[in-house]
């Protein structure tokens, strides 16, 4: 059922991507089952966790609410572009140093929406990293960790 | 954060130190395999339809236009498994009736709640999956809903099954058929005399509702059927073992035949125990010869996995005017869901548990309802049970007079201490708690402004051991990889290999540990009840006891001596008797690993437990709320957890136990409810309308960790997951009701229950 696919060209951490993605498919199912990257994870599939949050064109977006069709020129990055070779960013150490993960299902999701925030915000209060971080559900933490490794990452003295 | 470590902890060399966990950089990076990322070569998606009555008979099912559909290889029904027999297996955290297990994941003559699974498709691609599940036509006679503890126990409901009876502790069962699967009583002292000592008594009736571990990553089961009859199973699962026993009887296979491999697990919290999708995908991988994959959507989880019990329970607790209380008579009906196994044997052990009361009744009820079947959720049982006694509790030091925390201690169980199911306690840490709890800044500080409330409560849960597996080699270069079989949920594999490496004087970094699936390490019980770190962590001081006792014998061949005359050092020095001139002999760790090879062979050390000890654990928990008093909301203001963790392996994972158990506490404190209409459907079944915590509802969650090192443990380790979630419930209310002077009765205690309560009168 030939009709039913689309050719997509987008970049994505970097690389030039062309792939064949069913009319239905999602940029979440795109990413996970058309190229391979299984990173972003699908929890809930209607938006509601943040658990396959990437970033697309400078902004943070639900992979699953994004339809792989929209995608077309897009500039997207996922979890696996964060580091560089065998160097972790300041944030993916920042989570491991604070213990900022448990069953790290929804670390990914973290991690790409933390980076924005401090893009944007390099010195945020605890607040306002509270309030980019209530998109992404973690059920594992009380989120008291992953809030200081943003802090940590942003060069904040953590207690 | 404050740690009281204990002097017994200042010794360690591995052990509370925070090293960064071995499994760390896979998933800040995303390449940690979950059970979903799975993809094999010619794999089909699987999808299941399922239910939208809560309880209708099945008439028929018809497949045909579904197996029609191009990109359909498959469509199975109950009809296609093999017939399951009434045995009862072991399910890990409780056991079941096969023929049980089988209908829950596939119904056989009725649907029992909305979500139950009818059918199961196996397709080229989900979409057509999907689109095949739409064709398949289903004739149900629809039966009344049974929805309720109080509606179910009444003569002449409903029943769910003909031929369940009511099963006593004496073995003995009901005559007539009934919801009601089994009722259990533990008593102690006399009721009648308890409270005749009374000054003050108080009777409150509960009710709570259903709530769901709401882990973020969906249930997965892959399977792959082979033509020599051998299975492969990856599903991310808290107990591959128990994945295995059950998948193997269910398709009438060997479990020799069936390999389990445990994926990594997006969070479990007791939800990942039972089989759902694992023997759809075999069945659906043998009939088709090719490796099937199916997962869940969030509204499936929701609807037909395993949340906890809602209750209604009925607590009358008596005291004398100086605090001591002298009688407790509790009643607790627990939902089952849909078949029977709810956790309220372990909700009525745990319900006075951290109390020494001379007079006491616990009577405790498992009850059949059309809601989904209940699963264990972190301390099953417990969080409900205590909500009500320590809810009471709380009244009773109100009425008193009393500082609700000097009234604990004063009755708080001690060393010898017995509780009413003829447990006696140990050396615990229960007083400790309280008294860490009192010296708090929390504590000690005031708290000032309108509607806002302090409280505080206590908790107790069991944290026993049961089977583990540990095997170890040593490698040339002195590192050693470790094999377990317990899925790592929360930092295990560092905790338990943080073990190893204190029992051999090695570093942390130096242990590489891997789990694995059934075939490669010996029987693990389930990762759950907080045993993980407790039992593997005994299986890896074993198993390093064995790799040094090896040693020692290598050394003595090396040296030509009696291994009595080799001694293996906590600093890892491997000393032996001087030599013919006098100098003394001994090896590193490393020097003495580099030589194995040469000198007879690699050693690989074993360690294979089954500790049927416990290292009970309490908590202490304050929380401040302020109530908004023309919306109902209570937002959490500040929050002070205290636990006895024994002895913290990794203290920075201790305390993230501790706030991750706070923050789904307070959750099924504030918000978290399966909110059911009077058809018995779910009505808020999205990650959207059922309301976990987010990062914006939540303080900073200051945890003090007390360690009482348990003595029935190598390095008194007590299990730390379960208890946390235990008392935020009780500690909220008692604040709510601090700040406006409401006594709550319900969970959750919503902004609507509150309004409730205050604008309609209610308390």
């Amino acid at each position: 059922m030939a009709s039913e696919h689309i050719v997509v060209s987008c970049t994505i951490n970097g690389e030039q991507q062309v792939f064949l993605a069913n009319q239905r498919d999602s940029l979440l199912e795109a990413l996970r089952d058309r190229i391979g990257l299984t990173g972003a994870k699908e929890g809930c599939n209607n938006g509601n966790c943040g658990a396959c949050c990437v970033n697309m064109d400078g902004r943070i977006v639900n992979s699953c609410l994004v339809m792989a069709a929209e995608c077309e020129g897009a500039e997207i990055r996922t979890v696996e572009g964060l580091a560089s070779g065998d160097q972790l960013s300041p944030l993916q150490n920042a989570f491991l140093e604070q213990a900022a993960l448990q069953c790290g299902i929804c670390t990914p999701g973290f991690l790409v929406a933390a980076e924005a925030l401090l893009e944007q915000n390099p010195d945020p209060t605890e607040h306002e990293i509270r309030y980019w971080l209530a998109g992404n559900l973690c059920r594992c933490t009380g989120y008291d960790q992953n809030i200081k490794a943003v802090q940590q990452a942003a060069g904040q003295s953590v207690i | 954060m404050v740690t009281a470590q204990s002097k017994e902890t200042e010794k360690y060399n591995v052990i509370g130190t925070r090293p960064i966990r071995h499994d760390g950089v896979d998933k800040v990076t995303g390449a940690a395999q979950y059970g979903a990322d799975l993809n094999l070569p010619g794999m089909l998606a699987g999808r299941v339809l399922r239910s939208p009555h809560a309880h209708a008979r099945i008439v028929s099912i018809d497949t045909s236009r579904a197996e029609a559909l191009d990109g359909v290889l498959a469509v199975i029904t109950n009809a296609d498994f093999p017939r399951a027999s009434d045995e009862v297996i072991d399910t890990g955290e409780g056991s079941a009736q096969l023929n049980w297990v089988l209908d829950n994941v596939i119904a056989s003559d009725k649907v029992l709640y909305k979500g139950h699974a009818v059918a199961a498709v196996a397709a080229t691609d989900h979409h057509i999956a999907e689109d095949a599940l739409e064709l398949i036509e289903v004739e149900y006679e629809l039966q009344p809903p049974v929805l309720s503890v109080r509606d179910a126990m009444v003569d002449g409901s409903p029943l769910l099954h003909n031929s369940l009876h009511t099963r006593r502790m004496d073995g003995s069962q009901s005559d007539n058929p009934s919801n009601t699967a089994s009722h259990l009583q533990f008593t102690k002292g006399d009721l009648d005399d308890g409270f005749a000592d009374a000054d003050v008594i108080i009777e409150r009736e509960f009710e709570t509702s259903m709530a769901h571990q709401g882990y973020i990553e969906p249930h997965n089961g892959s399977a792959y059927y082979r033509a020599d009859g051998t299975l492969d199973v990856w599903t991310s699962t808290q107990g591959a073992f128990v994945v295995r026993d059950s998948v193997a009887p269910l398709l009438q296979l060997s479990p020799s035949q069936v390999k389990v491999t445990p994926m990594e697990i997006g969070g479990g919290f007791g939800g990942k125990i039972p089989v759902y999708l694992e023997p759809l995908a075999a069945l659906l991988s043998q009939k088709t010869g090719r490796p099937v994959k199916l997962t869940m959507n969030r509204e499936e989880v929701l609807l037909a996995t395993g949340p906890t019990s809602g209750t209604y329970m009925r607590v009358r607790m008596g005291a004398k005017r100086d605090g001591t209380i002298t009688a407790a008579d509790v009643h607790l009906a627990f939902e089952a869901g849909a078949y029977p196994g709810s956790p309220v044997g372990a909700g009525a052990m745990c319900a006075l548990a951290p109390y020494d009361i001379p007079n006491q009744r616990i009577d405790g009820y498992d009850v059949v309802v059309n809601k989904p079947k209940t699963a264990a959720y972190r301390a099953p049982g417990a969080p409900q049970s205590e909500f009500a006694t320590e809810s009471v509790l709380n009244e009773l030091a109100e009425e008193l007079g009393l500082d609700p925390l000097e009234m604990r201690l004063q009755n708080a169980c001690v060393e010898g201490a017995q509780r009413a199911d003829g447990f006696t306690y140990g050396v615990i840490g229960n007083v400790e708690c309280l008294q860490a709890a009192q010296d708090s800044p929390h504590w000690q500080s005031e708290l000032e402004g309108p509607n806002r409330g302090r409280g505080i409560a206590q908790g107790f849960w069991f944290n026993i051991g049961f089977e583990s597996s540990a095997y170890a080699q040593v490698n040339g270069d002195g590192t050693v990889p470790l094999v377990l079989g317990s899925t790592d949920i929360g930092g295990t594999r560092a905790s338990i290999a943080m073990q190893l490496a204190e029992t051999l004087g090695i570093s942390a970094e130096d242990v590489r540990p891997h789990v694995v699936d059934t075939n490669s390490v010996g029987y693990t019980q389930v990762t759950g009840g907080s045993r993980t770190t407790f039992a593997g962590g005994w299986a890896a001081y074993e198993c390093a006891m064995d790799i040094r006792r090896q040693m020692e014998e290598r050394a003595a061949a090396l040296w030509e001596c009696g291994a009595a005359d080799v001694a293996y050092g906590d600093d890892a020095i491997i000393r032996g008797p001087a030599d013919e001139d006098g100098n003394d002999r001994q090896f590193t760790f490393k020097e003495l690993a580099g030589q194995l090879a040469a000198s007879g062979g690699h050693i690989v050390g074993r360690a294979d437990v089954n500790k049927t000890s416990s290292g009970p654990a309490f908590a202490t928990h304050i929380v401040d709320v302020e109530v908004d008093p023309d919306t109902g909301k209570v937002d959490v203001l500040r929050y002070t957890a205290v636990q006895d963790a024994g002895t913290a392996i990794h203290p920075a994972y201790v305390e993230g136990q501790m706030q991750g158990g706070v923050a789904q506490g307070v959750g099924m404190a504030l918000n978290e409810e399966y909110y059911y209409d009077e058809s018995g459907d779910l009505k808020n079944a999205s990650l959207l309308d059922y309301r976990m915590p987010t990062a914006l509802d939540l303080p900073m969650i200051d945890s003090i960790i007390v360690e009482v090192p348990n003595p029935g443990h190598p390095y008194g380790v007590r299990g730390v997951g379960e208890v946390p979630i235990i008392p935020p419930a009780p500690a909220v209310r008692a604040a709510i009701a601090n700040a406006i002077g409401v006594h709550m009765t319900e969970l959750p205690m919503s902004p609507r229950a509150i309004l409730d309560a205050t604008v309609l009168g209610g308390d």
